[in-house]
């Protein structure tokens, strides 16, 4: 697929925590990638593998350890306050739970409003209101439910308010951290639809951060693999379910159970038991096991064309 | 097969303030010996109220069992006392729940959860029950599982702590095994690995399992009958094979179109289905699905249609089905 330049730029990225004594939690443990124009990057990985942390921290909501995170060639960490706050307009989030993202208390209209009047975009009163049923109408809801709250929404409802609050200031690129995890299968489809036509709509870039790996499939141009951490596995999404190479990436991809009975009679599954210690590093032991090598000692290298994956550091 | 378990026309409602939910609208299954049956469906289709309802686990008020019979091994639980409930719970009926975190007592060691259901159930001796428990937390696949014994659940994984409530539930070898949503809290990885215990423990032992889930793929690996549910009834029911290779309800249909699939090309839009499901304070009177059905005919909206049989194992509620339907004529 061609797309446009480079968006976002994630270059050596870390995040650590300390959990006490002594005790480091590498979360986002020096992870680069880029975005771009238009592309949607999917990010997968299991709970605790520092995925939503990455999202976070690339929106800058956490500041990170290292690294450096450029939008459009900016490195939005050496941002002031108030030059951040004006670049938040290009970056927005669409969260994983649309019962505790959304403000019970607010009407829909000051749900998606409150986002235009921090950037002051809102105008008149009418112009405001204006401009939310615009958005409600974007993404598939009755303008006429605007003065309605978030407990009259269902499940894939409220979630397209939550995403109609991240369209409202025009970003250029939108980071969806597990959006459909907490809708039903048959409402997953319509929310997915939604995020696709938006972004060939509005022409918006994409880091779908998730765990349904099939979903992921479907709606990543590229997908990223992590663990502890760490990418183990970049590529092309048809390239990397046809050719997964990291022992890891290979389990996933095994585990994950297919709707068909055929299929899931003949299937091996490869199970990759050490987990190692965990993100966890303390003074006593500085590295992690990956299994099969040292993954604190480990890079990325670009096997075949647009194919990375994580191997031991050579010398 | 001999049933182990028969449910004949359930209805199952909840008073609530602005009147009564009709969670379960005459639910009709059975389960046989040895054999694995999922119940699918979305939330609020009443999947969980009918296992809840089997268990005798949902307190009345608020719940009613407005009509129906659930006959566990030849007798009807609706009809047994609280107490004699009390001896086949987790003794003939085991049970394992989503979150095992809230199921399991976090202020009591993993062990003696365990043993107090066999002292309780099977009058073993505390010796005896010490034994019996680490066997079965070494069979659910926990290492090391004597220095296990006396950890709390804080101690344990999530996969660990479900490895835990399945050793819990099935300590007692009990006949039939409800497993509500067990893997959905859980990774991918970890999902596999609990699905593998349960297949084990199942041949080893000889278990009925009746599995609760809205996950299609953990269906395929795993069952040997599919029931399907929508908006409280049963739209569709037949074996893995019939529903995945030949589903015939539009609603089962649609759900297996909505799911991305891995072997699927990439490009190929997801068909989803339309509108929610239907507010079961007012259900409507005809077909439950006929507001979200491309193919609804008038008579979908007046009346609920009958079961069309396609073999002994198989059937579905749908008027297009029904043998004098014609080809179909949306809007006729």
């Amino acid at each position: 697929m061609s797309k446009g330049k480079t968006l976002i730029e994630v270059e050596g990225l870390k995040k650590y925590f300390n959990v006490g004594g002594g005790g480091v939690l590498k979360a986002v443990n020096d992870i680069s990638f880029s975005i771009a124009e238009g592309e949607t990057l999917g990010l997968v990985g299991e709970s605790g593998c520092g995925k939503s942390t990455a999202g976070r921290t690339i929106l800058r909501l956490y500041e990170p350890t290292a690294g450096s995170v450029r939008f459009n060639g900016v490195d939005i960490n050496t941002l002031s306050p108030g030059k951040m706050k004006a670049m938040r307009r290009d970056m927005q989030m669409i969260f994983q739970d649309p019962y505790a993202s959304l403000n019970p208390r607010f009407t829909v209209t000051d749900i998606i409003g409150e986002a235009l009047d921090i950037h002051k975009m809102a105008g008149s009163r009418k112009e405001r209101k204006k401009r939310v049923e615009e958005l409600l109408d974007m993404v598939g809801l009755n303008p006429d439910h605007a003065t309605r709250y978030p407990h009259e929404f269902s499940g894939g409802q409220r979630q397209r308010i939550g995403i109609a609050r991240a369209l409202a200031v025009n970003p250029k690129f939108i980071i969806c951290d597990e959006p459909i995890s907490a809708l039903d299968v048959s409402i997953q489809a319509q929310v997915v639809n939604l995020l696709e036509d938006l972004q060939n709509r509005l022409g918006l870039t994409y880091l779908f951060i998730a765990h349904d790996l099939s979903m992921v499939k479907h709606i990543s141009d590229r997908v990223a693999v992590m663990y502890l951490g760490r990418i183990v596995e970049l590529a092309e999404s048809e390239e990397l379910y046809a050719n997964p190479l990291h022992p890891y990436t290979k389990t996933l991809l095994s585990a994950i159970p297919i709707p068909d009975p055929e299929i899931e009679a003949n299937k091996k599954r490869i199970i990759h038991e050490d987990h190692g210690n965990g993100p966890i590093h303390t003074d006593k032991d500085a590295s992690v096991s990956g299994g099969t090598y040292d993954l604190e000692n480990s890079e990325l290298v670009e096997v075949s064309k647009g194919h990375f994956v994580s191997m031991p550091k050579k010398g | 097969m001999e049933p182990i378990l028969q449910v004949k026309d359930l209805h199952v409602s909840f008073q609530v303030k602005g009147g009564e939910v009709k969670a379960v609208r005459g639910m009709n299954f059975e389960v046989g010996k040895g054999e694995t049956v999922a119940i699918v469906g979305e939330s609020g289709s009443g999947k969980s109220v009918t296992a809840q309802t089997i268990m005798r686990l949902i307190p009345s008020p608020p719940s009613i069992v407005k009509q129906g019979e659930i006959l566990f091994q030849g007798q009807d639980i609706l009809k047994k006392s609280n107490k004699q409930m009390e001896a086949i719970r987790g003794k003939d009926i085991g049970m394992i729940f989503q979150d095992p975190m809230t199921s399991l007592n976090p202020t009591i060691r993993i062990g003696k959860q365990i043993t107090e259901v066999l002292i309780k159930h099977q009058k073993m001796s505390a010796g005896e029950a010490k034994k019996r428990a680490i066997e079965m937390l070494k069979l659910v696949g926990i290492k090391n599982a004597e220095a296990r014994f006396n950890q709390y659940p804080h101690e344990f994984s999530g996969g660990m702590r479900q490895r835990a409530m399945i050793a819990i539930a099935l300590a007692c070898r009990p006949s039939l095994l409800i497993a509500d949503e067990p893997t959905t809290a859980l990774d991918v990885t970890i999902q596999a690995q609990i699905m593998d215990v349960m297949k084990d423990m199942q041949e080893r032992l000889g278990t009925s399992i009746i599995l609760i889930t809205h996950d299609l793929g953990v269906v395929a690996g795993m069952c040997d009958r599919v029931i399907v549910m929508y908006a409280g009834e049963v739209v569709e029911s037949g074996t893995k094979w019939e529903i995945f290779k030949n589903p015939q309800h539009p609603y089962t249909k649609g759900l297996l179109r909505s799911m991305p699939r891995l072997d699927q090309k990439k490009g190929e839009p997801l068909i989803p289905i339309i509108g929610t499901p239907p507010d079961l304070i007012k259900p409507p009177i005809g077909c439950p699905f006929a507001a979200r059905c491309d193919k609804a005919m008038k008579v979908c909206e007046r009346i609920d249609p009958e079961a069309t049989v396609f073999s002994d194992t198989h059937l579905a509620r749908c008027w297009n089905l029904h043998p004098m339907a014609k080809e179909v004529h949306p809007n006729e």
